[in-house]
């Protein structure tokens, strides 16, 4: 193709990806089809793909095709494994994506779909796929080493051992509001608590299947694993159509969090075999069919969107979750922006699998794209919802009340409309006995994909079946992540333990793997529990301290980033990983403060704690807290949700004064500017040799 | 297109999707086993995969939110 014919091709497509933004920001009290979205995303997508990462590429890392990767060099056939750049895009796409990307920006859609769009967009560009690129990038010239053992060369001791416990801080909030996510999309919900019940016994079928009957048959099991889903989700509907079995599994959110916790338990002491690796296998599959099966549902129907681009929201007073939309939006989209949870993935398997170090482009930055747009297709389906619905699902009780018709009422104040006889048409549509205050996402996602999917297959009649279907899909790998951060949380654990004591370290002695296991457990279950009883519905306080600890994992993979750059005399590029760098800490400090000291008690752990403290004092306790004891355990609750707060807080500090000093070190002359990478053509002892 | 040339794609195909999900190549390992370390006695299927799987779910970095 001719130079100059390309440059106008990408000229359009900048100008189509503009020009979508504009139709998009101008929007004002007229729906707009989602259509605009997609094409503001796709077109973003291919000039930052084009033109950023080859910046990243050619100029900071000058990657080059017959550069020796580790997977060559130390290929083992089990760790390092040289493979297909295709195959490598699939497996780590598949890692980065879970349910994050899904709930935060069905979360913050309370405030429109523009400020979502910008930051799922332009943080990825410029942020998340960065981030990615580089840890993967500096991952593959270092053989494969881990973020932490970067952050500990690179930087320093104390930035190393920060960024240690910051992840294992980071594994038990995460894992509490994914399992806090399940539990709200299960309560009072005998169909999905059925399906998602028998998914346990199908996978470890499937286990036993793959170990004695046909072993290393996973395709032919998975096969049947799915079959037997889907049947699970008829015996689902089965169940809940009979008035007595449908009592027996009507559960409480405070029974299903003390199921999920002996289940997560049990799943992370039993062998890999029997129960996490089929369910892992099963939950790739699905997902993969999931994003697919949206992008189709998305395409073929072209929902409009129902949300304004804007709601009043914007100023704090949201009832989905509390704060201003900065810094609150920056930190509840973290998935799909930015995620430092990415970092840990770029620096593990994938770095020892990539056959080329020129296919880390595709790998790192183009995944983290595609990931990006599974949280703008989240994002379309929350607002195709009309925003009363969205309201009446993700809403806690203590601001629309326990009826539709207060419900109804509720939303006419916010300025939406709502029927109550729809919000009943809606529930029994789908299922269920009600959908007011369905927190945490999963649902108002649910039903948004029941729309599409509908639309594309089976009509209204298929509703209810979608619906449980995507229920079912997102409980599926938040289970699987549960067992699995479980499992990773106790072999952290006894790894720092084993300091203190050492027979604690031992990973094949059962009291400990039994004991710390359980430790793990019981911290994010302590978590999972005070968010069930929350007033305000735990996702509230909980999803915010997720997205700060993810941002603040971020800012460490970011400062790793930013120390190796200007180690290899590129401080010239530096910007590139220092203006995300910048950002997030201004976001994860600026809401980490509010979550602290905002004297608004929806948003200030501190303020709520004295203003329950005062309750207590005056005898005036409010009548969602019904005696002392539970007074107490609010208020011990909030100063631990503080103190997490600020140990997130400090850990930012602590990292970014830390990389500073040794930035000034090298870029003053101090420090010699000398890259740790491994030299182009040296000879490396290859492992087992 | 013969049923041989269907038969390879499906094969083809399949490994694809086992490597996708994650699935340990023994295959791979014994070849590399043989072609390098022509005197190591290479570990069974079974304990290959065991050996792999607790591997995999031991460390942080094979999966994320």
């Amino acid at each position: 193709m001719p130079k100059v014919f390309r440059a106008v091709v990408w000229a359009l497509i900048a100008v189509l990806a503009a020009a979508a933004f504009a139709r998009l920001a101008t929007s004002r009290g007229e729906t707009i089809n989602a259509a605009w979205l997609l094409t503001a995303a796709v077109c973003s997508y291919a000039v930052a793909y084009r033109f950023y990462s080859k910046l990243i590429a050619s100029k900071i890392f000058a990657l080059d095709a017959s550069r020796t990767t580790p997977a060559v060099r130390l290929d083992d056939g089990r760790d390092f494994v040289p493979t297909n750049r295709w195959v490598v895009f699939g497996h780590h796409f598949a890692a980065i994506a879970g349910p994050g990307p899904l709930v935060g920006p069905t979360l913050a859609a309370q405030f429109g779909f523009l400020p979502g769009v910008i930051w799922i967009i332009v943080g990825v560009a410029l942020g998340g796929a960065v981030q990615d690129f580089v840890i993967l990038a500096s991952s593959v010239r270092r053989n494969g080493k881990s973020l932490g053992q970067m952050a500990r060369e690179e930087i320093g001791p104390i930035a190393g051992l920060t960024a240690l416990v910051a992840v294992l801080g980071i594994m038990i909030v995460l894992l509490a509001v994914l399992a806090l996510v399940v539990v709200n999309a299960l309560k009072s919900s005998p169909w999905g608590t059925v399906t998602i019940g028998l998914t346990i016994p199908i996978a470890m079928l499937m286990g036993v299947y793959l170990r004695w009957i046909r072993p290393g048959r996973v395709l032919e099991a998975s096969a049947m694993g799915i079959v037997a889903i889907i049947a699970a989700l008829y015996i689902g509907q089965w169940v809940s159509n009979q008035p007595s079995l449908a009592a027996t599994f009507t559960l409480s959110g405070g029974a299903l969090a003390v199921a999920i916790m002996i289940y997560s338990f049990a799943a992370s002491v039993v062998p890999v075999w029997l129960l996490l690796a089929p369910r892992d296998y099963l939950s790739a599959f699905v997902k993969i069919a999931v994003v697919l099966a949206l992008a189709v549902g998305i395409i073929v129907s072209l929902p409009p969107l129902q949300m304004p681009a804007i709601t009043q929201f914007v100023d704090g007073t949201g009832p989905v979750f509390a704060g201003k939309v900065f810094p609150f939006a920056f930190i509840t989209i973290a998935c799909g922006a930015i995620s430092g949870f990415h970092a840990l993935v770029a620096s593990g398997t994938t770095p020892k699998m990539l056959e080329k170090e020129s296919d880390a482009r595709m790998v790192g930055y183009g995944s983290m794209l595609m990931e990006s747009f599974v949280a703008v297709m989240a994002l379309i389906a929350a607002c195709a919802l009309t925003p009363g619905v969205y309201f009446a699902i993700n809403a806690p009780a203590s601001a629309i009340g326990a009826t539709a018709a207060s419900a109804a009422e509720a939303v006419r104040h916010w300025g939406f409309v709502l029927d109550p006889a729809e919000m009943q048409r809606l529930a029994s549509q789908v299922g269920e006995t009600s959908l007011l205050s369905r927190t945490g996402g999963a649902p108002s996602l649910a039903l948004g994909m029941a729309h599409l999917f509908s639309n594309v297959l089976g009509g209204g009649e298929a509703m209810a079946i979608w619906y449980h279907f995507a229920i079912m899909f997102e409980a599926l790998f938040i289970l699987t992540t549960l067992d699995a951060g479980t499992r990773v949380g106790r072999f952290m654990l006894q790894d720092l333990g084993r300091h203190v004591w050492a027979p604690f370290g031992r990973v094949s002695w059962y009291p400990a793997v039994v004991l710390s296991s359980a430790l793990i457990v019981a911290m994010w279950g302590h978590f999972l529990y005070q968010g069930v009883i929350d007033p305000l519905g735990g996702i509230n306080s909980l999803w915010p301290l997720f997205g700060i600890s993810n941002q603040l994992l971020a800012t460490v993979a970011l400062c790793v980033g930013t120390t190796i750059i200007i180690k290899m005399g590129k401080a010239r590029y530096a910007f590139v990983t220092m203006l995300p760098l910048a950002w997030l800490t201004l976001v994860t400090m600026s809401a980490g403060w509010e979550k602290l000291f905002s004297p608004d008690v929806k948003l200030g752990f501190l303020s709520h704690a004295h203003l329950v403290e005062g309750q207590v004092v005056a005898n005036a306790l409010p009548a969602a807290i019904k005696t002392l004891t539970d007074a107490r355990r609010v208020i011990f609750n909030d100063y631990l949700d503080a103190a997490v707060a600020a140990f997130f807080m400090v850990s930012v500090v602590v990292i970014l004064a830390d990389s500073v000093r040794e930035w000034a070190a090298v870029l003053g002359g101090r420090k010699p500017t000398v890259s740790s990478e491994v030299p182009f053509d040296a000879h490396v002892a290859v492992v087992g040799d | 297109m013969s049923f041989q040339t269907l038969k390879a794609a499906w094969r083809d195909t399949a490994n694809v999707i086992r490597r996708v999900i994650g699935v340990p190549d023994y295959d791979r390992y014994l070849a590399h086993i043989r072609a390098h370390h022509p005197n190591a006695r290479p570990m069974a299927r079974e304990e290959f995969i065991r050996q792999r799987q607790v591997d995999r779910y031991s460390k942080p970095g094979a999966r994320c939110c």
